[in-house]
């Protein structure tokens, strides 16, 4: 079955969050390490052909380098990156330098990604002159002419430099250089955070669009759950460096089971309904996130890990084997995988708290 | 009652080296004592800009016409002596990033105590009480503590805090918020917007939020400007404007916001189109261009904000949906 049938034939079961296709990434065990200090521990999760994994958590959750160490734009201490059946960590430069045609990134902010000193034009070539060297530069206007029209750009902008540009056109811009040469896996970093509401919408169209037309699988990346909401068949929670939660869509935002996400659900501003004059829910009670504070003497060791669930001293469910055990992500139910102790007392939510 | 502030006819442009750019168009408003005023738009709208007019902050190369009177004395073209005899005591600011906004190099207690001794003239030992008390009043945890840190040992929403303690310390008549939550993660963001609805009650300030975000100024703004193009659109009660929004503009905003709730939707709605840039020559309404009710009269003749309802809902189009 092409990889384009399965994404759109429902080739996904929403219910389990299984692919009737086998994972084409799959990440085991991942970590990576700044100055001895964990960015990224444990992370193992597995990507379905034309699936979109959204991945949520809040700043220094370690999303990005996440998505940075999947395409070894940071380097991994640990674990592996299988892509295809591959493991991405291990390939050599030239092997790794010719799978990188099916992995594309787009990132958070469209003027910085975009080289200051190349024309749109040759910004969305520059994929097709590497991969692509066999094709004259005739064929090649073509293509990128066919790329601008399908991201909504108009043929004259081909010569004219970033800076020309609104955030959301500079997405756009971003977007066709990533997609022109149709890959398998795109991974999204907070790609319409800095765009106003009004774009917003039409960037996410944009890559939904995309995706239907070469069945690309996502990886995205954001902080703003609506978003995440929309377009993925599952959903990825970050805190502090691990997954602490794992589950389809519907399922997570109907019954989430850590903690965390449940209050990151719940601190989500919104709009009281039009017909209505309810108040906007109101966060529970979760304490502000530790510093990090930098260690006084950079050649001190650094601080041994705390032992114990990372999220414990702002979870109001906090029991003793949360100050000791990190838990492990556990499957609760088929497809919902949860890293909390008390996670099977949850699911008949709300638990009792401890006081 | 007189407002508190009060700004009439208020334009601000800057200078560049072959030709103005407006910021900030005719914009005239009026915040009441106690009133919690959220001022909404997307970037590039102008909506930082009248206040920063309103504090007396703008850059070097803008130029501010109109009036900005803060209790009835006026603030454009005031000298900095007067300026700083209404700032950071009765008039005071909290800005995004709170990080920027607090000095790299001295000690929490310090900047904190320092606003009483060059306002209030009080003493270092009198201000530090204080600033310790302030910590308290914004719950901040361990007070005494955080008095001898530095601002990079504190996580962004502690600075925040921190900040609005600053904002609070000389007991002001107005304080005005920036943006004070986008630079946070959403759940430190729903704690901070607690706080400020818990200062006002308690302090009793009149407050402007500024926001790109109608979703955070919804559960504690009294009423809400929309301003689009260096203009404001429209002016309605907060329960009003989500109830039945009466600019297109307003509309189509509400309509974007992804929901978390109800029916998922096999498209995210848009806004189609750019907002004008500031060089754009504007004859008739700035939004014509995008707007799905747009007719010939609204690229000719800039529709005014009209006056309804002695003045509670107001709305600058020539076809507004109807209430």
């Amino acid at each position: 079955m092409p990889l384009s049938v399965v994404a759109m034939s429902g080739g996904i079961d929403m219910n389990t969050g299984l692919a009737a296709a086998d994972a084409i990434l799959r990440v085991e065990d991942l970590r990576v390490e700044f100055g001895g200090r964990a960015a990224v521990s444990e992370v193992t999760f597995e990507l379905f052909a034309g699936e979109t994994l959204g991945l949520v958590g809040e700043s220094g959750s370690g999303k990005s380098t996440l998505a940075r160490a999947i395409l070894r734009l940071v380097p991994a201490s640990k674990g592996s990156v299988v892509w295809r059946g591959r493991d991405l960590l291990a390939c050599a430069p030239a092997a790794l330098r010719a799978l990188r045609r099916d992995l594309q990134i787009v990132f958070q902010d469209p003027l910085a990604s975009l080289n200051p000193r190349m024309t749109v034009g040759e910004t969305i070539a520059e994929p097709l002159r590497i991969f692509e060297p066999d094709r004259n530069a005739r064929a090649r206007r073509d293509r990128v002419a066919g790329m601008l029209e399908r991201v909504g750009l108009a043929a004259d902008v081909i010569g004219r430099y970033p800076h020309e540009f609104s955030g959301g056109q500079c997405q756009r811009i971003g977007i066709a250089r990533a997609m022109i040469l149709g890959p398998k896996l795109l991974i999204c970093d907070e790609p319409v955070s800095s765009l106003d509401l009004s774009i917003q919408g039409q960037i996410v169209n944009l890559l939904l669009d995309l995706q239907c037309d070469v069945g690309t699988a996502m990886l995205f990346i954001s902080h703003n759950l609506a978003v995440v909401r929309h377009l993925s068949h599952r959903i990825l929670v970050m805190y502090s460096g691990r997954l602490v939660e794992i589950a389809p869509r519907d399922v997570l935002f109907a019954s989430p089971l850590h903690p965390y996400t449940r209050a990151l659900l719940a601190a989500v501003p919104g709009a009281p309904a039009r017909d209505e004059t309810t108040p906007p829910l109101r966060a529970p009670p979760v304490a502000e996130p530790p510093v990090r504070a930098a260690p006084a003497d950079p050649a001190a060791p650094p601080p041994a890990p705390p032992s114990g669930c990372a999220f414990r001293d702002r979870c109001t469910y906090a029991v003793a084997v949360c100050q000791t055990t990190v838990p492990p992500l556990e499957e609760t139910a088929a497809g919902h995988w949860t890293a909390c102790h008390r996670a099977r007392e949850f699911t008949a939510w709300p638990p009792q708290s401890r006081d | 009652m007189a407002p508190i502030l009060s700004i009439d006819d208020l334009s601000v442009s800057f200078s560049q080296p072959k030709r103005s750019l407006f910021a900030v168009r005719q914009v005239s408003l009026d915040v009441a004592a106690r009133e919690c005023v959220a001022i909404v738009g997307e970037s590039g709208s102008g909506k930082t800009q009248v206040f920063m007019a309103a504090m007396g902050l703008l850059a070097g190369n803008a130029a501010a016409a109109g009036s900005v009177r803060f209790e009835g004395g006026e603030i454009l073209g005031a000298g900095p002596r007067q300026l700083n005899g209404i700032r950071g005591s009765k008039l005071t600011m909290i800005f995004q990033d709170p990080m920027t906004s607090l000095t790299p190099h001295l000690k929490i207690g310090t900047q904190l105590a320092e606003v009483l001794v060059c306002h209030a003239g009080a003493s270092w030992s009198e201000a530090r009480l204080a600033a310790r008390r302030m910590l308290e009043r914004v719950r901040v945890p361990e007070p005494e503590r955080r008095l001898s840190q530095y601002p990079h040992e504190l996580s962004g929403g502690l600075r925040q805090r921190v900040m609005i303690g600053m904002s609070l310390l000389c007991g002001p008549q107005l304080v005005i918020a920036d943006e004070p939550t986008t630079a946070l993660d959403v759940t430190v963001q729903a704690q901070i917007m607690d706080l400020l609805r818990a200062m006002r009650e308690e302090v009793g300030m009149a407050l402007v939020l500024i926001s790109h975000d109608l979703g955070v100024v919804a559960g504690l703004a009294d009423r809400i400007l929309v301003m689009y193009a260096g203009r404001i659109v429209e002016s309605a009660g907060s329960a009003e404007l989500f109830r039945r929004a009466r600019h297109p503009y307003t509309a189509a905003l509400l309509n974007c916001i992804p929901s978390l709730s109800g029916p998922r939707l096999e498209r995210l709605p848009t806004l189609p189109g750019q907002p004008p840039r500031p060089e754009d020559v504007l004859d008739g309404c700035a939004f014509a261009p995008r707007c799905p009710r747009a007719a010939e009269r609204c690229r000719v003749e800039r529709p005014l904000l009209t006056n309804e309802n002695d003045g509670a809902s107001r709305v600058a189009c020539h076809f507004p949906l109807s209430p």
